[in-house]
């Protein structure tokens, strides 16, 4: 059985093949997510505005697998920023998408940037 | 198999049980308890709380299952009559016959009636049982409907006494205190502590009639007063007898055991009485020639029986037999220990007066000044347990011991450390418990609390006076090991919820970033403070959960409850839970149109379950239409106020409790808290809107509605106590908003009101002088940020649907109009639900 979470690979910035512009950097609130839709994936992008950072992740969260990320708190846990799941508060770190509070699979994380106020992720298919 | 069969089911009866269960190890035994009263044991020592809630069940030692769980028979309403020592028998008062191995007297002892003329009139009552209270309850409520000016007297000024007229106070009858001897609590104090005690008592109501001695009650048929000397009579409409108490050792008399003089069943230091295979225990049991009428001893008593039956031949009770004793009554502090009046030949006295405060401190030193060998406190007790345990352990005191009772600027630094108390030192004299017992309970881990020091080692479960210390030792080795015991509430921030409050309100922020970059410390926050900081400025500002979505927990930041699969459901308001037919229609229709599960409610309104995020603002958009407005069902804010129908239709309603419950529901609407709150209206005693569940309650009795506060459901269910009686609608909502206000400004984040209560300093009676008396003088401005907020409110859902920018949020793409293809319902019953998680 091919489970949804088998779709999500982390993307390292030396792998990126496709950048897609996925929206305006006005479409995602201040420090919090948006998701983002490319092909059949579901992308949680954040803009950690008090970094000065763009974050992407995949949307699923790994523990009950459902769509939930972007709509997640953010900030930052012991120093890593973080996302909380909005549903058991599943800490993930932004950089490398471990679960920070327990011992879930870690989330794929995508390389992302920002080119005239427009976001980009970058894939490698 | 052995039987025991334990006469009596009070406090020490029950403790026996409770011992017996922890200590024996095999079932060679068979338990079976005889109660005359019609419940199980309950907790006598804080009887008077049945004043307050008259809720019995709170006072059970422990539950009727407790007694089946644990192999117990426990037979209530059945007396014990005879005991026939030659067949080892015992009948009862059914007429039934049981064998025994071993016999356990644990009858206690009964309130001593002195043989005065007319005692026997209507409106005498004496102070023991449930029922009594019962009693005296019914008589006042009835004499103060034909006379508003009705006065009670007690009869004596002991412990008890005092205690029983803080009840008659309470009950709203004028309180009159007669005792016999020249001072009050004749047996702890000495003259000048009684009169300081007796001025305080004066100052808040009591009147106090010393060296009197009743001749008769007067009255026809019931009491109209009590005649003292010939021109000396006090007119009064009930008294309350506690002038002692006489053991219940009339089962001993029917099989020649040996009793007292004065009685009480004779027991030797292994509380066995003159038939070995007989003990008695508790108030009934003369040890020493002494009847220790207090509970520590009585459990002290029922631990050495247990152990005895169970084979450990040589336990037996101490030489010595701590009589210590603080008074319960709210207001007063009174305590003495040790020995309190101390003859010239064997020590020191050291006294403290200052007749201005009510205050009263008195120490008796040895001789050689090196050890306290007792005392007394009067004002102010806040050192009884230091001094208690100086006095138990034979600590080393101060070179000036005065130092131990003068008021000192720096606090109470004559005493040292709680943590330079021996491990063996009995912290919890109820329940046994040594402090090392409690330091070993963190150390070992199994503790991590407060709480959890008092749920695994029981202490401060007894009477409740050691409950200060067990909470100093507790902190004291947290911090040893390292654990810090700070409530600040995350890592970004040093402040605890309530310094967040006022540095808000002080600074008048605006966002979340403001307060972590001036306050904060570094980082970014994260789950824990952003809601808590959203949270505030809406208690400050009346800010909706729009104005910076983001920091908001993801309930409120799309203004509806995330479910499993990360749909939504949807709850209208429908305030009170009254709802016209063509709301209900619309509801259905709705739910229909956009396929929603529905369902009625815990809280008794409509839910629409399984909307996407983008159907959300569409559904509100129609529900707007119809008349609904956001119900709050996602935020820590006001959910539901419960009502019954009330006078309005039922033939029992004492008042409009829907009506009342719609205009509370519409106050408070929308206003963040520190957690959710729910009220509950009913419109007479029988509570069919479970109002005293609830974090306020009212229900509607003759002359007004009586309020309730800080109850709960949930994991840890609570009954709301009574806050104020009578009230009317307009003194309801006064008080309400001052409550309200308060839990607001200082409870901790995500505590409810009944957390927050009874962790509160000086509990309801503090509530009671804040939000009653003004005793901060702060009423008034609570009342006013009350007011602003509800002013200010704003249907959240209204101004996001009518805001094209606020909309964008509740898109589940930022590049798409689709919606989230990872959801998939099944179907169930006649409609549909999430898939099981996996
Ligand atoms: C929907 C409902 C169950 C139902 O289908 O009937 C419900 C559903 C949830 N309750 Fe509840 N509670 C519901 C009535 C109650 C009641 C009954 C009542 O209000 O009279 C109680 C006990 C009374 C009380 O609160 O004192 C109740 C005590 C809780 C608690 C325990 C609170 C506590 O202080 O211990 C939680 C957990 C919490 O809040 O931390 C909780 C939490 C929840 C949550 C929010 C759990 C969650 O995080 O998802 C559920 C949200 C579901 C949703 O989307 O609406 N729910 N919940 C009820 C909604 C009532 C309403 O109209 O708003
Ligand atoms: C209002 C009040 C406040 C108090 N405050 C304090 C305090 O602050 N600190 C403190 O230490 N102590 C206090 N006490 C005293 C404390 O309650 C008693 O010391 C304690 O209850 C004694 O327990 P017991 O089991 O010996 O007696 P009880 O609790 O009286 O139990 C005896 C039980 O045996 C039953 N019984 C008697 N005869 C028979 C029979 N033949 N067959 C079947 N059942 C029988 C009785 O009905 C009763 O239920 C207070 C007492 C009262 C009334
Ligand atoms: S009781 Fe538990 S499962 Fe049921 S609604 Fe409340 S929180 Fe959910
Ligand atoms: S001493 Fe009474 S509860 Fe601890």
């Amino acid at each position: 059985m091919i489970t949804v979470a088998k779709k999500y690979k982390s993307v390292k910035p030396d792998e990126v093949k496709v950048w897609f512009k996925a929206a305006s950097v006005n479409d995602f609130p201040k420090d919090g997510g948006a998701c983002v839709k490319y092909k059949d994936l579901q992308i949680a992008v954040f803009n950690f505005a008090r970094l000065n950072t763009w974050f992407a992740t995949q949307n699923l969260s790994p523990e009950k697998e459902e769509m939930v990320l972007s709509r997640g708190m953010i900030g930052d846990h012991k120093g890593t920023p973080m996302v909380a799941c909005p549903l058991h508060k599943k800490l993930f770190s932004l950089v490398d998408g471990t679960n920070l509070n327990g011992d879930l699979d870690p989330i794929a994380t995508y390389p992302i940037k920002i080119e005239e106020e427009n976001v980009y992720i970058g894939f490698a298919d | 198999m052995k039987k025991i069969i334990v006469v009596g089911n009070g406090m020490v009866g029950y403790k026996f049980c409770e011992k017996f269960v922890q200590q024996s190890t095999d079932s060679a035994f068979k338990l079976t308890v005889f109660g005359e009263e019609p419940r199980p044991a309950y907790d006598r020592v804080h009887l008077s709380e049945y004043f307050e809630n008259q809720d019995a069940k709170a006072l059970e030692m422990a539950p009727a299952e407790w007694y089946v769980e644990n192999g117990i028979d426990l037979v209530t309403n059945e007396r014990v009559v005879d005991i026939h020592r030659d067949s080892k028998t015992i009948t009862t008062s059914k007429d039934r016959t049981f064998t025994y191995d071993y016999l356990i007297l644990a009858t206690g002892s009964s309130p001593f009636v002195p043989p005065i003329k007319g005692v026997e009139k209507k409106g005498v009552f004496v102070y023991r049982t449930i029922e009594d209270l019962e009693g005296m309850l019914a008589y006042a409520a009835d004499l103060k409907k034909t006379n508003p000016d009705a006065k009670a007297a007690v009869l004596g000024g002991g412990l008890l006494g005092l205690e029983a007229g803080k009840a008659v106070l309470d009950m709203g009858l004028e309180p009159h205190i007669v005792e016999f001897a020249p001072k009050l609590m004749p047996r702890q104090l000495d003259s000048r502590s009684s009169k300081v005690l007796q001025l305080k008592l004066e100052s808040i109501g009591l009147n106090i009639h010393l060296s009197k001695a009743t001749n008769q009650i007067l009255g026809d048929d019931a009491i109209v007063g009590m005649e003292f000397g010939e021109d000396d009579v006090l007119n009064v409409d009930m008294l309350i007898v506690s002038a002692g108490i006489r053991p219940r050792d009339e089962l001993a008399k029917t099989c020649d055991l040996e009793v007292g003089v004065r009685g009480g069943i004779v027991v030797n230091n292994k509380m066995q009485t003159t038939d070995e295979n007989i003990y008695a225990i508790g108030e009934v049991a003369l040890l020493n020639q002494m009847i220790y009428g207090l509970v520590a001893p009585g459990y002290d008593m029922a631990d050495i029986a247990v152990k005895q039956i169970l084979g450990d031949v040589s336990a037996e009770m101490p030489e010595e037999i701590d009589m210590s004793t603080k008074l319960k009554l709210i207001g007063v502090d009174v305590a003495s220990f040790g020995e309190p009046f101390m003859p010239a030949s064997k020590g020191h006295s050291i006294i403290y007066e200052d007749k201005t405060k009510f205050l009263y401190k008195r120490i008796n030193v040895s001789l050689d000044r090196k050890t306290l060998l007792g005392g007394i406190l009067v004002g102010d007790a806040a050192d009884y347990n230091m001094l208690h345990q100086m006095y138990m352990n034979s600590m080393a005191i101060p070179e000036e011991p005065a130092q131990l009772i003068l008021p000192t600027s720096d606090g109470a630094a004559a005493f040292g450390d709680v943590m330079d108390l021996p491990d063996d030192a009995q912290v919890c004299s109820c329940e046994s418990v040594t402090k090392g017992q409690i330091c070993g309970a963190i150390e070992s881990g199994e503790a991590k609390d407060l709480a959890d020091v008092v749920s695994c080692t029981k202490a401060g479960t007894g009477c409740g006076g050691c409950k200060p210390m067990v909470k100093d030792i507790t902190e004291a080795t947290l911090k040893s090991l390292g654990i810090e015991v700070k409530d600040s509430i995350c890592e970004h921030f040093d402040y605890n919820r309530q310094d967040l409050y006022k540095i808000i309100q002080v600074k008048g922020y605006q966002t979340f970033n403001e307060v972590l970059d001036n306050h904060g410390n570094g980082g970014h926050g994260c789950e824990l403070c952003k809601p808590v900081v959203a949270s505030l400025m809406a208690s400050i500002h009346a800010d909706t959960a729009n104005k910076e979505y983001a920091i908001q927990d993801s309930n409120d930041r799309f203004l509806a409850n995330i479910q499993r699969n990360g749909t939504y459901s949807v709850v209208p308001r429908v305030p009170g839970g009254e709802i016209t037919p063509d709301k209900l229609i619309a509801l259905g229709e709705i739910a229909k149109k956009y396929d929603l599960y529905t369902k009625v409610t815990g809280g008794v309104r409509i839910d629409l379950f399984g909307a996407t995020l983008n159907q959300l603002p569409l559904i509100w958009k129609d529900l707007i239409a119809h008349g609904f407005e956001s119900g709050h069902a996602y935020g820590k804010s006001l959910r539901t106020v419960k009502t019954c129908v009330g006078s309005t239709w039922c033939r029992y309603g004492m008042d409009e409790s829907v009506s009342f419950g719609i205009e509370l529901e519409n106050r408070y609407r929308g206003i963040r808290a520190p957690h959710k709150i729910k009220g509950g209206v009913s419109g007479c005693i029988r509570e069919c809107a479970e109002a005293r569940g609830k974090d306020f309650g009212l229900i509607a009795v003759e002359g007004g509605w009586n309020l309730y506060v800080g109850g709960n459901g949930g994991a840890t269910p609570r009954h709301a106590e009574l806050f104020a009686e009578q009230i009317d609608n307009e003194t309801v909502i006064k008080y309400l908003d001052r409550y309200l206000m308060l839990y607001m400004r200082t409870a901790k984040p995500l505590q409810r009101t009944a957390a927050w209560q009874e962790r509160l300093e000086g509990g309801i009676e503090y509530l009671k002088e804040v939000i009653i008396e003004d005793k901060l003088g702060i009423a008034k401005d609570l009342e006013e940020e009350m007011q602003t907020l509800v002013n200010k409110f704003e249907c959240e859902w209204t101004q996001a649907v009518n805001d094209p920018e606020m909309m964008k949020r509740f898109n589940h793409f930022v590049n798409s109009k689709e919606e989230d293809d990872n959801i998939v319902f099944v179907p169930m019953r006649d409609q549909k639900m999430p898939e099981p998680w996996k």
